[in-house]
């Protein structure tokens, strides 16, 4: 009987260890197979100006996606962050026009966001509101609050103290990467290397028994919407920064389903627990490789959004075929 | 078929009325893996008549049931026969046109639709491809009148208490012409006023010539409606009595049946006399748990027994703020406690195993290592909280050794893990915060007899320790085994206790006349 139970424990390790290795590999065979299929299409996919071209693109919305996988990691959703970044890019566009304090645009756009998240985070913690309605409230009521401030138009600052982030560059490298990466870097960090980052899988894992081990699941929930909305207010900074302006109205829209397919296509599970912030990353560099690549080799605007769906789709199909690999009896 | 006392009468044949039984199964057999579940049972069923069964958790009475009522295949060899023919079940559809209907402990209404809509669920009536709407209500309305019920047609069962559902399943039952009706513990959840209505319902459905069959741990619901009684005990037929042969010692002495392993540890009842640990006073949630009281003994292990739903996880969880408490106390070596939530008991040093492993306690997609140190994580943080690795190995390595966990290394998943080496991991995370009382809940469910084994030794050691241990456990010989003293739960409330003692050790009759409330309860 011992004997038996050692093959099959054996035989599951095995399976751990194939789906592990999926995990960490994940899309990256893609990412790395459509970049090589649009260099041969188009012949300048692989340049060092168009990369650099597709990070930039690549930046707000990994930035977007990292706080999304905070949020999916518990297994919610957060729609907000769209609008969060048009809010928060107006508030610090206005900021940054009052005269010798400039500056104050990024922590007023920082802490826009912020408010947001916190907003969101006090409704799903402590009411116990599902994400999903939440956030689409405030995907609804933030739009408005952006399209508010700015009377319903463009808002210029053409001597933008902080427009070196959005279009400077540190030893060759832009800004914007640089900032996107440290992120990515910083969120890993925290998920990985903290008390804090495993009571988040753990919640995501199992909510109940995440209670019952005395893990304060509403400071957990607070803290995750509060760092999405933290960096949907970075995401609006860095808008500005690159455009000198922002525009309640059209600045951001849809971005937050960029970001939930990032994280999707990153192998974060849909219910949370199981997931990673390099995979993000790989997510949203898919996600930009193809907007990019599609451009080059010159397919119309339509055809592009009916491939992204579907590479979304597809990405979802390989999700659930993983999660019921898992699948334990 | 077991070896059976010879005062028991084994005669299944005699039925209440003349004739041929509506339902006779015989040498049913249903094997799970290579558990025998049930052991060549046989049973019939008189129109008219109400046949109860009874038998401890486990016995084999709900799959009994569950075959009858096409949700499992028995092994082959048995015969099912209805009204004299033989029959194949092969799933509920069979079984519902066959005329068998099933109420379970779990309703299966949608709430959301109304009775009549749920009482046609599958079987609308229809009219040009619309459902007729106003037939089913007629034809409903008519049924519930029989039911003697207060609500109509055209409730939303949402708003219906769960008495009132039950009586919805019973129509659906009489809708479809049921002659065989099968009640699982059908008044776990009514109260008393509801339970009186159901009993009228059953005589009058009695005296319709439909067969019921009554799956009861109480006793006095089988006095006051059964014609006849058939026991169960591990998964094998025990034997039948006649109205007129029924007694609470008799019953009871064929539910429990004879010998107690030898693995158990020995009771030492002189942990009585050491000092109090935990006092609880008159807890209550008032939907469950009306007011428990009792003491726990450094040292001690206190068994609670009681039935399924009378309310000993529930108080279990009162105790560990795990779910909101409406009054009571708690006091923990003289020391009035304020609790409000898991991590208080924690930090006071009150842990609570959950009976249910994978859903409330354990992270699958997590590590033996995560998962061992999740409790003390943040004690052993480091600065900013970051998570300190070589701590978390070490508790890891120390827990996999002192509990013998099976498994390659700590970065193994714990959904990967078996039963037995899951619960380990899971006593392991408890212990990590040293607790001064533990609570176990069902602590060997579901895992096999090496796996027990080494958990009553671990129990034994952890009091020896000190440490006040409560086990709550649905196997009456496990809870005799271990326990010092063992605290039965009724309906909510404390029946009484049963003390060891070295003259005369606890048996299982003792403990299960307080369970189904045969004898008044004793004061602690």
């Amino acid at each position: 009987m011992t004997e038996g139970t050692t093959t099959a424990d054996a035989e599951r390790l095995r399976g751990q260890r194939i789906r592990l290795a999926i995990q960490v590999v994940g899309m990256l065979p893609i990412l790395i197979l459509l970049c090589i299929g649009f260099e041969l299409l188009s012949g300048r996919f692989l340049t060092f100006n168009n990369l650099s071209i597709v990070m930039q693109q690549a930046s707000i919305n990994t930035v977007l996606a990292a706080g999304m996988t905070f949020v999916i990691l518990t297994g919610g959703i957060d729609l907000s962050v769209g609008s969060i970044v048009a809010f928060s890019a107006m508030f610090s566009v206005i900021c940054s026009l009052i005269p010798g304090f400039g500056l104050l645009g990024i922590p007023a756009g920082l802490a826009a966001g912020l408010v947001c998240g916190l907003f969101n985070g006090v409704l799903i913690a402590f009411l116990k509101l599902p994400p999903f309605i939440v956030t689409l409230g405030s995907l609804t009521a933030v739009r408005g609050l952006a399209r508010l401030m700015g009377g319903d138009t463009t808002i210029f600052n053409a001597d933008l103290p902080f427009a070196f982030i959005g279009n400077g560059s540190l030893f060759g490298i832009p800004w914007l990467v640089v900032i996107a990466f440290a992120v990515v870097v910083l969120s890993w960090i925290v998920l990985r290397r903290t008390v804090l980052g495993t009571w988040i899988y753990a919640i995501g894992g199992n909510a109940d028994a995440a209670r019952l081990s005395g893990i304060k699941v509403w400071a957990v929930l607070l803290f995750v919407y509060a760092v999405s909305g933290l960096l949907a207010g970075l995401g609006g900074v860095m808008s500005t920064a690159r455009l000198y302006a922002a525009n309640g109205l059209q600045l951001g829209q849809s971005y937050e389903l960029d970001a939930i397919a990032a994280v999707i296509l990153g192998g974060t599970s849909f219910v949370g627990g199981v997931g990673s912030i390099w995979g993000t990353l790989i997510g949203a560099l898919i996600i930009a490789v193809l907007t990019n690549g599609l451009i080059l080799v010159g397919v119309s605007d339509i055809w592009q959004y009916i491939i992204k769906g579907l590479v979304i789709i597809v990405a979802v199909s390989l999700d659930q075929y993983r999660s019921k690999q898992g699948a334990r009896t | 078929m077991i070896q059976v006392d010879d005062k028991i009468p084994v005669d299944d044949k005699v039925g209440p009325t003349d004739g041929s039984p509506v339902l006779d199964m015989r040498d049913i057999r249903k094997t799970f893996a290579h558990i025998v579940a049930l052991a060549r049972v046989s049973l019939t069923a008189y129109r008219g008549e109400v046949h109860a069964l009874m038998g401890e958790n486990g016995a084999g009475k709900s799959t009994l049931m569950k075959v009858l009522s096409g949700a499992y295949k028995a092994d082959p060899g048995g015969s099912i026969q209805i009204d004299g023919k033989p029959v194949t079940i092969d799933g509920p559809q069979t079984a519902r046109a066959l005329g068998i209907a099933v109420i379970y402990q779990e309703l299966s209404l949608a709430p959301n639709l109304t009775v009549a809509e749920n009482i046609f669920l599958g079987r609308e009536q229809s009219k040009g491809g619309f459902t007729d709407r106003t037939a089913q209500e007629a034809a409903c309305a008519a049924i519930l009148k029989r039911l003697h019920v207060r609500f109509r047609p055209s409730t939303r069962v949402g708003t219906l208490s769960l008495g009132e559902r039950q009586l919805v399943e019973i129509a659906r039952a009489l809708m479809s012409d049921a002659r065989i009706l099968v009640m699982d513990e059908p008044t776990t959840s009514l109260s008393t006023r509801e339970t009186e209505h159901l009993f009228r319902i059953i005589r009058d459905l009695k005296a319709e010539g439909i067969a019921i069959l009554y799956i009861s741990h109480r006793m006095e619901e089988i006095y006051e409606l059964s014609d006849r009684v058939s026991v169960l005990r591990d998964g094998a037929y025990v034997g039948t009595l006649m109205r007129k042969d029924l007694s609470a010692e008799r019953l009871v002495s064929m539910m429990v049946g004879r010998d107690l392993s030898s693995f158990y540890r020995k009771a030492h009842t002189a942990n009585l006399a050491r000092d109090v640990l935990l006092e609880v006073r008159d807890i209550a949630d008032d939907q469950r748990v009306h007011g428990c009281s009792f003491d726990l003994h450094a040292g001690e292990v206190l068994g609670v027994a009681g039935l399924v739903g009378a309310g000993r996880t529930e108080l279990a969880r009162l105790i560990y703020g795990a779910d909101p408490k409406s009054r009571g106390t708690v006091t923990l070596a003289g020391q009035k406690l304020d609790i409000r939530g898991p991590q208080d008991s924690i930090d006071a040093g009150i842990v609570y195993l959950t009976e249910d492993r994978k859903g409330l306690g354990l992270f699958l997609d997590m590590t033996i290592r995560e998962n061992v140190s999740i409790n003390v994580a943040m004690r052993d943080a480091l600065a900013l909280c970051f998570t300190n690795f070589a701590a978390a190995r070490a508790r890891a390595a120390a827990a996999m050794k002192t509990f013998a966990v099976r498994a390659g290394s700590a970065s193994v998943h714990v959904g990967a893990l078996s039963g037995g080496n899951q619960q380990k991991v899971l006593l392991a995370r408890l212990l990590e915060t040293k607790p001064r009382i533990l609570i176990l809940d069902e602590p060997t469910r579901g895992i096999d007899v090496g796996a027990k084994s080494e958990i009553y030794r671990l129990i034994d050691q952890l009091a020896a320790s000190g440490i006040g241990i409560v086990v709550i456990s649905s196997e009456l010989p496990e809870i005799i085994g271990i326990a010092d003293r063992v605290m039965v739960v009724r309906d909510g409330r404390i029946a009484g206790f049963v003390t060891a003692s070295a003259e005369r050790p606890i048996t299982q009759e003792d403990v299960m006349k307080l369970s189904t409330g045969t004898r008044p309860a004793e004061a602690a």
